[in-house]
């Protein structure tokens, strides 16, 4: 429990000292959002309608920008083998990273959610839902995001490989964390939607970091 | 305690590296790994780290096998690479925290360890600025800020310079004196006193092609 608090203030450390790449994160999230508009005309119905859909996506797509950056510096400056030589199991230290990923990038993310609903004018019945399904999916995405980045460690070009692993996984949380909103917005029960999420939280937070150390053990043969 | 391997093999990609080889190192003792290039000197010390499984054979400490229990024999070992593992946005000082207090080292340990590889002055440095011979110097720190028993030490001395080769050399002779052992890989003379060698050219594997058969 000790090692999961040193590592995780590590993270956090180092992704405090190099904030400018959480800040892209953030930055390419509200530019993609921004641009629907341009392409799908200012009408301000259509805009509310399209909301909670071109905020999710944004998100996801942002996340996958930073999941490269999860193992590759660590694994090729050799702190990945000491990581992995310390006194924690490497079940650990995936779920350590995964936690410090989804507080540099996740909750960044989250909290710049609003923004763009507010942009698009999101109904106001939509906010809580939104934040909800926010708060039970980023931390989803991250599990799901480390596993990826260990699975294509090692390779070249695995952004693009990364990309395709990771998003046929989250699109579950895509379905359920828009259709949330849009039932919040049309005054339909949400619970069973987040309840759902829930589920993928849980499901994710207990085999994630097995799948991760299982790859992050393959890397490092 | 005695840590030991038996009838090991380790294949690399497609080449069966070292078979057969048998190694045992008593507290108070050191190995020094010796043989020429690409002869397998980091396979086998990464072998005994447990970052790779041996292909055939095993590895154990008196009291029971390391597959066992591999976060109990990694958390009586320290091993220094060819990678540094320095973060060029953390500070001297900070690169040595991040990991001597995941073993479980205080800060005055970690104070003297710097002292000790002569980076005292330069903790506040961030780690970009270092030069080769510094990040290796403050890799080496990671030793002596920690209270393993067992030192997997690969080419320790590259890049020093004379007087940081005279630290290591004590800081061995230190670590072997309170019953730690340490695995040496160089193919330099460090002027050890009283070293037991292995010659990891005498458990080459006969040039053969091992996935014959399978092909």
């Amino acid at each position: 429990m000790n090692a999961l608090v040193l590592i995780m203030r590590r993270e956090i450390r180092l992704a405090l000292r190099q904030i400018g790449e959480s800040a892209i994160i953030v930055l390419f999230f509200v530019l993609a959002a921004v641009l629907f508009p341009f392409g799908v005309g200012p009408e301000p119905n259509m805009l509310a309608r399209i909301a909670p859909g071109v905020v999710w996506v944004t998100a996801l797509l942002a996340a996958m920008l930073s999941f490269e950056r999860l193992f590759t510096p660590d694994f090729e400056d050799g702190s990945l083998e000491q990581l992995a030589l310390g006194p924690a199991p490497l079940e650990m230290i995936a779920l350590a990273k995964a936690a410090a990923h989804w507080l540099t990038t996740g909750l960044p993310l989250m909290i710049a959610a609003p923004l763009i609903a507010v942009l698009y004018r999101l109904p106001d019945a939509g906010y809580g839902a939104l934040m909800t399904t926010m708060a039970l999916g980023t931390p989803t995405i991250s599990l799901i995001g480390t596993v990826g980045a260990a699975l294509t460690l090692g390779s070249r070009r695995g952004g693009v490989l990364l990309s395709l692993l990771v998003i046929p996984l989250i699109v579950p949380v895509l379905i359920f964390g828009t259709a949330a909103i849009d039932a919040a917005i049309g005054g339909i029960p949400v619970r069973q939607h987040l309840m759902l999420m829930g589920g993928f939280l849980l499901g994710a937070l207990v085999l994630t970091p097995l799948a991760t150390a299982a790859a992050l053990r393959q890397a490092l043969e | 305690m005695r840590f030991f391997g038996e009838n090991l093999s380790c294949v690399r990609g497609e080449r069966l590296v070292f078979s057969g080889l048998e190694f045992a190192v008593d507290p108070g003792t050191a190995l020094v790994l010796t043989g020429s290039n690409g002869s397998g000197k980091t396979s086998l010390l990464r072998v005994m780290s447990g970052l790779t499984r041996p292909t055939v054979g095993h590895l154990a400490w008196q009291d029971g096998p390391v597959v066992d229990n591999p976060e109990c024999h990694h958390s009586r070992l320290n091993y220094v690479g060819h990678l540094d593992a320095l973060k060029p946005v953390l500070s001297v000082r900070e690169n040595l925290q991040t990991w001597a207090r995941l073993h479980g080292s205080t800060d005055k340990k970690i104070a003297s360890a710097l002292k000790k590889l002569g980076l005292e002055g330069s903790e506040n440095i961030p780690g970009r600025y270092l030069s080769t011979g510094q990040r290796r110097r403050l890799s080496l720190a990671r030793l002596a800020a920690s209270d393993a028993p067992l030192w997997l030490l690969d080419e320790p001395t590259i890049a020093l310079d004379a007087a940081s080769v005279d630290a290591v050399r004590s800081l061995i002779a230190e670590h072997r004196a309170a019953g730690g052992m340490a695995v040496i890989a160089t193919n330099v003379d460090l002027g050890i006193a009283d070293t037991t060698t292995l010659n990891l050219l005498d458990f080459a594997a006969a040039d053969e092609d091992i996935w014959e058969g399978v092909r």
